[in-house]
């Protein structure tokens, strides 16, 4: 087992990749009562293309498979996991995102219990048709609660404006059709191809002990044949540099207009600390355009224009990113556009200053000691840096190297005219 | 060894509670004042809130506020308001790094307190009358949250529920008020009203980190209020249910959504308050829970489907997302759900199982400071001394002869439902 220190931050991370390729970490909390565990493979929604273990040809499976295989692992030949998870204190639960499937859970008591439901139950797949078929109500009513949820939509709506081809534009629940054509055998076949332990990261944070977690696994693992697999390949189609569509317009039943602006990234195919870096400086440019001491935002809110549900956000991926900025508002046309000015002032040197800069590095690391109190936001961190190359942290560190250069030379080339996009859910 | 232990002191006008622990890379203050729930002023105080979290004397415009709080390396800083049975709540958090984990030391905690300071007893007013503008910005975004509670149906339901259910008592009004009373408020009332709550109100500073008692003492003298005797509420009367009633609305969305009222009358306090909370486990407030098993794995009609409820209120509330066709069968099914709780037909394991999770739970909620401060708040609101450790026994020596004794208390008292329409 190996540890890494950081000192000014009085944390130690353990870990270890096991005979079988399962990447495991650890991070002890004092003082905490709880234990947060997170079982995660990198298998999401946009791989929905790929050529399944032991065979030769591509495949094009369901929209929504993947997280209709999460919903499935949870119950078993003799019931349902969740009822045993309750008999020992603990809180499970999982999710789906575009490239990662977690399955988690949280207790104070039998934490070693715990982790081996949680493990055991990722690692015995039972799926049958009668179980699929009542699955299709659930979830059916799932994509229901999410279609009548005018801010998930128009959030969707904003990447489908930006992406032709990139599966990242389907809902990773899928839709009520393409479920219907789910079956028990496409769903092992996706469980073969992806649950592999290479090709999954388990992480404990909490009161936990190091060696006991290993030593657990290790044992646990080797009860359990697992061949060596080739590596997973997977197919995404050609994505143009352009967004796919300049605007959309959504008729719901709201009464106050939703505006949201997208900015699709250009550099998708980055990892490791080339990808923090970018991530980060993306990260403070939006915050010095957008973030509640700028100019932008007092101005917007001093015009009426957006209120305190007013947000922005950026995610990267490999093979897709983008940035948003938006809210609720009363005139969504010139909240578009003056989002855009702002965005296209930065790109021509204007609004960004060093002093600017440094402030908002200062804010950003508070930010992150702020996160380091919450094991969730640690476990579901650190497992997305951990498949992208990253160390989650690195993230101070690599804040403090970024230069007012490095942020010029980002907000030029981050906005271009061809991969701005707008999105707005009005009232019927 | 007690969890979370908390130390309370008297100060001018307000209480201190220090909940000293070295598990956070942060220290939390949360500011609580508390009123009773009225509807002549639940208004004034949801934008008052606002106003004085929008800028200070000092900080007169929200840029330079929000300029300031990112130099404290990103202090946060939030406002909330909350309904507590009949008591109105507005809060304050500011979430400041410890200095110890920085490079460059700051005493931070002594300047977030002072900023505290700063936007409750040095606002943004001149000869008594808050900043005109200010008000006025802050008057629409008020109006405009209260709208957007219409377009978040599961939120939009579950009001509409309390509504109906709570129809004359102070619980009816939403926490962020009302909106046909927002323009009638004025840069003068308001700060008229100002200078009654923080005359009147109950007030509280709860701080959890990793913090010396009496050094934080010393740094909240500068926090001076007068001294008070703080409102009561009107006593909460029982109420009885005379029939049950039905709602339904339509309106075009996809999904309806089900809202059932249970009048309870047990509140946190009450000798029986803890096995209300295990009926409640048992009933749906869980995924191993009746409600969950059997309206979504074994029939299959939602996703959602549980059960809450008003510590200090004595309502438990349930909700859930459904096809509108299965209406009937979804109630019928609950219904049933709550039949075998009243026969006592549920199991050891089904007991073992929610004593477990909430152990689990309270014991998790205190591992965050917002958790922590919540379980504390419930003394104040209920007058009780009652920890976290005292929470955990009294839970698990619940037997099952206590939760058929509550489930005999408990009333259905209104259905409302939010139907679908869309595609018709």
């Amino acid at each position: 087992m190996d540890t890494q220190r950081f000192s000014q931050l009085d944390e130690t991370l353990y870990f270890e990749t096991l005979d079988n390729g399962l990447k495991v970490y650890i991070l002890p909390k004092q003082g905490f009562n709880k234990t947060f565990v997170t079982f995660t493979t990198k298998y999401g929604s946009v791989d929905n293309e790929f050529v399944p273990l032991g065979k030769n040809e591509f495949v094009r499976v369901p929209d929504g498979i993947a997280h209709f295989l999460e919903h499935k692992m949870f119950e078993k030949e003799d019931g349902d996991v969740f009822q045993q998870f309750s008999r020992q204190g603990a809180s499970a639960n999982a999710f789906t995102s575009f490239n990662r499937t977690a399955y988690l859970f949280s207790s104070t008591d039998q934490v070693m219990k715990n982790l081996e439901t949680l493990v055991d139950m990722v690692q015995t797949p039972y799926f049958t048709e009668q179980m699929v078929e009542k699955e299709k109500g659930i979830i059916g009513q799932e994509i229901m609660m999410y279609n009548d949820n005018p801010d998930w939509r128009l959030y969707y709506g904003v990447i489908e404006n930006l992406y032709k081809n990139h599966p990242v534009k389907i809902d990773i629940a899928g839709t009520v059709e393409s479920i219907a054509k789910i079956t028990a055998e496409q769903l092992y076949e996706c469980y073969r191809t992806f649950y592999h332990p290479s090709n999954m990261l388990l992480l404990a944070v909490g009161n936990v002990s190091p060696e006991e977690v290993i030593s657990f696994l290790k044992k646990n693992q080797e009860k359990k044949k697992y061949e060596k697999v080739p590596e997973i390949k997977r197919r995404f189609p050609e994505e143009p540099i352009e967004a796919a569509k300049k605007e959309q317009k959504m008729h719901m039943n709201v009464q106050i207009p939703k505006c949201l602006v997208g900015m699709k990234a250009l550099h998708t195919s980055q990892s490791g600390t080339e990808m923090l870096k970018n991530e980060l400086t993306v990260n403070l440019m939006l915050d010095m355009l957008f973030g509640r001491s700028s100019e932008a935002y007092s101005g917007l809110y001093n015009d009426g224009l957006i209120d305190t549900s007013f947000s922005f956000d950026y995610s990267q991926e490999q093979g897709f990113g983008f940035a948003m900025a938006g809210g609720d508002t009363e005139n969504p046309d010139l909240l578009a556009e003056r989002l855009h000015d702002v965005m296209f002032a930065a790109k021509e040197g204007k609004v960004l200053t060093e002093e600017g800069l440094e402030r908002t590095k200062k804010k950003k690391i508070g930010a992150f000691l702020r996160q380091l109190n919450s094991p969730e936001f640690i476990a579901n961190q650190f497992t997305r840096y951990a498949f992208n190359g990253m160390n989650l942290f690195d993230v101070v560190p690599v804040l403090e190297q970024i230069q007012f250069n490095d942020l010029r030379k980002t907000a030029e080339q981050f906005f271009g005219e061809d991969r701005f996009t707008v999105c707005q859910v009005l009232p019927k | 060894m007690a969890i979370a232990k908390e130390t309370i002191r008297k100060m001018k006008g307000y209480t201190l509670h220090t909940i000293k622990t070295d598990k956070y890379k942060t220290n939390t203050l949360v500011w609580k004042m508390k009123a009773p729930l009225d509807k002549d002023t639940v208004t004034l105080r949801a934008l008052l809130l606002n106003v004085l979290q929008s800028s200070t004397k000092r900080y007169d415009t929200t840029a330079k506020l929000r300029t300031y709080l990112d130099e404290l390396y990103g202090a946060s800083f939030y406002v909330d308001t909350a309904k507590k049975g009949e008591y109105h709540i507005i809060s304050f958090t500011v979430e400041i790094a410890n200095e110890k984990f920085l490079h460059n030391a700051e005493p931070l905690l002594q300047k977030g307190i002072q900023f505290l300071a700063e936007v409750l007893l040095n606002p943004n007013a001149d000869g008594g009358q808050f900043d005109q503008a200010v008000v006025e910005k802050e008057k629409r975004v008020l109006k405009q949250r209260l709208q957007a509670v219409y377009d978040d149906k599961m939120r939009y339901a579950n009001m509409r529920l309390i509504e109906e259910m709570c129809k004359g008592e102070p619980f009816a009004l939403q926490a962020n008020g009302i909106i046909d009373e927002v323009d009638a408020i004025t840069p003068e009332s308001l700060f008229a009203y100002y200078q009654r709550a923080i005359q009147e109100d109950e007030m509280d500073l709860f701080v959890t980190g990793d913090v010396d008692e009496g050094r934080l003492a010393a740094f909240c003298e500068a926090l001076i209020f007068p001294d008070r005797e703080a409102t009561t509420a009107a006593a909460r009367t029982l109420r009885k249910v005379a029939e049950v009633r039905k709602i339904k609305e339509s309106q075009d969305i996809r999904q309806g959504k089900l809202n059932i009222g249970y009048r309870t009358n047990i509140v946190f306090g009450n000798r029986d308050y803890f096995a209300m909370q295990m009926f409640n486990g048992i009933f749906g407030g869980f995924s191993h829970s009746k409600l969950f098993l059997n309206v979504r794995e074994k029939a299959s009609l939602c996703y959602y489907v549980s059960s809450q409820i008003e510590s200090h209120k004595g309502l438990m509330m349930v909700m859930s997302g459904i096809e509108s066709v299965n209406y009937e069968k979804a109630v019928s099914i609950i219904e049933k759900q709550m039949e075998a709780m009243k026969n006592g037909d549920f199991s050891v394991q089904e007991m073992e199982q929610t004593k477990a999770v909430i152990r689990n739970q309270l014991l998790e909620a205190t591992d965050t400071s917002r958790g922590l401060v919540e379980i504390l708040y419930h003394n104040v609101i209920a007058k009780k001394q009652i920890g976290v450790d005292d929470w955990i026994r009294e839970i698990e020596a619940v037997e099952k002869g206590e939760i058929v004794k509550v489930a005999a208390k408990i009333e259905l008292d209104t259905i409302y439902f939010l139907s679908g329409s869309e595609g018709k």
